[in-house]
């Protein structure tokens, strides 16, 4: 491999050190108007009116939208009104949207619109929307549109259900000598991606819809905006420049469909609606919370007999991702380990809390957190190493994983390597606790994850080469640059197949929905996957063409021809060929005759063998391969006041094969980064209201500079034979195990088992409290 | 009520209307300057950062009008600085949004502390965050510039 695995510096590097680099709200132009939203204070209330006549003296103003119906919107389930009306659901609902001249008039005339509530009781938390009496949510949830695989129940605040049956519960409770059950919970929290959500509509005259916005999904913004509103598909053009982090949050369709409506009501003019931070905490959809019950049972060697598993999925006050998140959530239950018998319900709630977007790990680094606990728990009762009873019980292939897939060499990555390799970096047998002096100790935990991706079985990818007169190649592909540098591992790729030099591969960071081939969604750690694939494709396709020139110039079979450092030439004879110069836009002979032409490569690529879930027992095939990754966390815990430090994290993942080394470790530690402070950190505290405390960066703190422990990042390679050159999905491994690692080190650390996240002091404290039979 | 004022940005003389209370940010960002970036407007995340008279600044918490008399630099004022390339050789961003503010910090940095220990880094840069990254790539590329200096 010449440029597989290499650290080829990133196609997007000096734009993005000089300032060059452009995102959504960088797009500015003279007539362009701005909007603003007001948002509900309450987390459910009742609209009782809303007054705008103060907000329309503000010079400026071009329009108030108020109080108006319009389609509802929402993925899975059609629940949503783009701006609320009769009632509010969340505190941040939008509720009335002001289109002005200036960002400044604007936010001025929203100031001054006054809006009555009346307060409703509020929903909470998932387990009390499960309750008998809650009150509810959604009054008319059975008469949503919704997709087939969706299933709401109507008179509760139940989404979605997704089952899980597999095995003979009974027979895995008898052959399991030693049970433990634990239940876990944390509230939603935020992406805090730092670049805030921002999106700007256009109408033109003849109707075309132009949008340009910070998404993760512009293909699907053109889809639901045409669903929604009844627009012709080929009429709405999406432009998405570089986006400034995503982590999920940018998946999901939300202020483009305001930007689109602000335009509409403004006669098409431009419009551009830009979240302020607190606005992307509170409006844009967040980070899913999590009510778990899991109760696992072993053998007396401690092999997994049995898994009973409840998710109660926070889903917020709209169901949107949130289904798709709980249906990935039941498909990965167990956790990377054979378990022969399961049972699990998996429902996504509705509450009164802000709704769910995807986050990266796409409910596993949630499931981990209740999984790996109780792996620790088991561990515990039966007294053995809790790397060990992994290690035994790891997934392997010829096992079936929850939804009855046959794993195999390919499609399921090597988990007990990746256990030998953490114990070997994080120094395991050097022992887990270590005591520093009377107050400090050290202690490690570990922990463990799979995933594989829940996206559309018929999710596509396409991409397209055009070369230029110098023989370089412009590569056009649907992933978006979220900052994981999948289209220089895609130049990587095209580089490697034409054995050529990846500086004359140029990149086009930019996606439009008009010109660019369709990329499903740039989620689920698919992009390299998918894309690459694609880009292959569309190889092969050049390959034949420049070898089909190159034969008629050559007169030479085209199977005698091979294609190296831009150039074709004949397999026996390299000296005697044609530069990729000379033939790629055809060939001129001395005497003026021309053949050929531009040579325009063309790739696709569609997963295949997905199929549905049956909606009784969970049988089925959601994604096409189980990347499997193993965790170390080391803390150092003070016994006096529960505080701890970060020394160090690891993750060793086996992600099929390294495509640029720099870049992979850098996914790895950045992941490990995130999933350490949705662990130790970050929440939304909420009120009896349902409003979020801390919508700020000051109280909402994600890890700062010189806070991070050391990272240790460690790679298996066992390829996935239908990957790109092996490589499996890579970007949200890194996350998943870190909430697990850290809670078993801490609940070790604090001699208390601890059930909830985040791990802050204060909430050890109260465990230990607790446990001390205290009261609270 | 718009002022116009001439600031002193990245070498040159710019005129531009201004309300009193547009931040040095909105500000430059209406003159096309759009490396330094919203990111909470409240001076908790440092996206916005430049550095005025050497000193780094969050422009979102000065006012335009603030700047005039000062010699303001912006990201786009540096040209092939070694903290520009170390940033690219040690990959030290990602999504690059906090980048600009990350940069002109840790250029001040550099040059008001040509031997910043650990302790002086990381109060400096403790001030930005970074979501994509693990910090560790950021310490790398401030380092490596700084040792070069000794």
């Amino acid at each position: 491999m010449d440029v597989i695995g290499k650290s080829v510096i990133r196609k997007d590097a000096l734009d993005k050190v000089t300032g060059r680099a452009m995102y959504t709200d960088d797009y500015q132009t003279v007539h362009m108007l701005s909007g603003k939203i007001v948002i509900s204070p309450y987390g459910h209330a009742r609209i009782v009116s809303i007054d705008t006549q103060e907000a329309w003296k503000v010079p400026g103003v071009r329009a108030i939208i108020a109080g108006k119906h319009f389609p509802l919107v929402g993925e899975s389930i059609r629940d949503r009104p783009p701006i609320a009306v009769d009632k509010v659901r969340y505190h941040g609902e939008p509720v009335a949207l002001v289109v002005a001249d200036t960002p400044a008039q604007a936010k001025q005339a929203a100031d001054l619109i006054q809006v009555q509530y009346e307060l409703l009781p509020v929903v909470n938390s998932p387990t009390q929307a499960f309750e008998k009496n809650a009150p509810l949510v959604h009054e008319r949830l059975g008469e949503y549109e919704k997709e087939e695989d969706s299933h709401p129940v109507p008179g509760t605040n139940i989404a979605t259900h997704i089952k899980i049956r597999k095995g003979n519960m009974e027979l895995g409770w008898r052959e399991s000598e030693t049970i433990v059950e634990a239940s876990f919970s944390f509230a939603p929290s935020d992406h805090a991606a730092m670049e805030t959500r921002c999106a700007i509509a256009e109408i033109e005259p003849d109707g075309t819809v132009q949008i340009m916005t910070s998404s993760q999904a512009p293909f699907m913004v053109k889809q639901l905006l045409s669903d929604y509103f009844n627009i012709e598909l080929g009429k709405i053009i999406v432009r998405t420049p570089l986006v400034g982090g995503a982590y999920g949050g940018k998946a999901s369709v939300q202020l483009e469909v305001l930007a689109y409506l602000a335009s509409k009501e403004v006669g098409g003019r431009p419009v551009k609606i830009l979240n302020t931070r607190e606005e992307d905490i509170l409006t844009s959809p967040c980070h899913i919370g999590l009510d778990a019950t899991v109760k696992l049972g072993a053998d007396r060697q401690g092999k997994l007999k049995a898994a009973e598993i409840i998710f109660l999925w926070d889903g917020g006050a709209y169901s949107d991702k949130a289904i798709d998140v709980t249906r990935a959530g039941a498909v990965d239950c167990t956790g990377p380990y054979r378990v022969d018998n399961v049972w699990c319900d998996s429902y996504c709630m509705y509450t009164n809390h802000p709704y769910a977007a995807p986050f990266r790990g796409f409910s596993h680094s949630e499931l981990s957190f209740a999984i790996e606990r109780t792996m620790d728990l088991l561990a515990q009762k039966l007294n053995m190493d809790p790397l060990e009873l992994r290690y035994i019980n790891a997934i392997m292939p010829g096992d079936t994983t929850p939804t009855r897939v046959l794993l195999n060499k390919s499609n399921v990555g090597n988990l007990q390597k990746c256990i030998e390799k953490v114990r070997e970096l994080i120094k395991w047998d050097e022992g887990a606790i270590s005591r520093v002096n009377d107050r400090l100790i050290r202690v490690k935990g570990v922990s463990c994850s799979w995933k594989t991706s829940t996206i559309d079985a018929n999710a596509p990818s396409g991409a397209i080469l055009t070369f230029n007169r110098d023989g370089s190649i412009n590569l056009m592909a649907g992933v978006i640059e979220i900052g994981t540098g999948t289209k220089t591992v895609l130049a990587q790729i095209l580089a490697e197949r034409l054995k050529m030099d990846v500086n004359k591969i140029h990149v086009r960071m930019e996606v439009d929905t008009q010109t660019t081939p369709q990329h499903w969604k740039t989620v689920a750690s698919r992009g390299t996957f998918m894309s690459g694939r694609a880009v292959l494709n569309a190889a092969e396709d050049v390959i034949v063409q420049l070898k089909e020139i190159a034969s008629c110039v050559l007169r030479a079979p085209k199977e005698d021809l091979e294609i190296a450092n831009s150039r074709v030439f004949l397999r026996d004879d390299p000296s005697i060929g044609l530069d990729f110069k000379d033939i790629s836009f055809g060939y001129k002979y001395p005497n003026g005759n021309s053949v050929g032409g531009q040579i325009i490569g063309r790739g696709h690529y569609v997963l295949r063998h997905i199929s549905n879930l049956d909606p009784e027992t969970g049988e089925g095939r959601p994604g096409p391969e189980w990347t499997v990754a193993a965790y170390g966390v080391e803390v150092e815990f003070d016994l006096r006041d529960y505080t701890y430090q970060l020394l160090t994290a690891a993750t060793v993942v086996d992600c099929g094969r390294v495509m640029n080394q720099k870049m992979a470790e850098g996914q790895v530690m950045g992941a490990m980064s995130m999933g350490l402070a949705f662990a130790s950190r970050e929440t939304f505290y909420f009120d009896k209201l349902g409003r979020v405390l801390n919508p700020q960066l000051r109280t909402y703190r994600p890890l700062r500079y010189g806070e991070n422990p050391r990272y240790l990042v460690g790679f298996v390679e066992t390829p996935q034979i239908d990957g790109p050159y092996g490589a499996r999905g890579l970007g949200e491994h890194g996350v998943m195990g870190m909430p697990g690692a850290l809670g078993n080190a801490l609940s070790i650390a604090a001699g208390v088992s601890l059930h909830h996240l985040p791990l802050i002091p204060e909430l050890i404290w109260r465990a230990k409290e607790a446990a001390n039979g205290a009261p609270l | 009520m718009e002022y116009s004022i001439t600031l002193h940005v990245n070498g040159e003389e710019r005129i531009v209307t201004v309300r009193p209370a547009d931040t040095l940010l909105y500000t430059l960002r209406k003159l096309g300057l759009t490396g330094a970036k919203p990111g909470c407007l409240n001076g908790d995340c440092g996206a916005c950062t430049v550095n005025v008279d050497g000193w780094p600044m969050k422009s979102c918490l000065m006012l335009g009008v603030e700047a005039i008399g000062k010699k303001v630099t912006t990201i786009e004022g540096l040209k092939n600085s070694p903290i520009q390339q170390a940033f690219v050789e040690n990959f030290a961003f990602q999504c690059g949004y906090c980048t600009p503010g990350f940069i002109m910090n840790c250029q001040a940095l550099i040059e008001q502390h040509p031997d910043a220990d650990d302790q002086t880094i990381r109060e400096w840069l403790e001030s930005n965050i970074c979501r994509c990254t693990s910090y560790i790539e950021i310490e790398k590329a401030v380092k490596s510039v700084l040792q070069r200096k000794e």
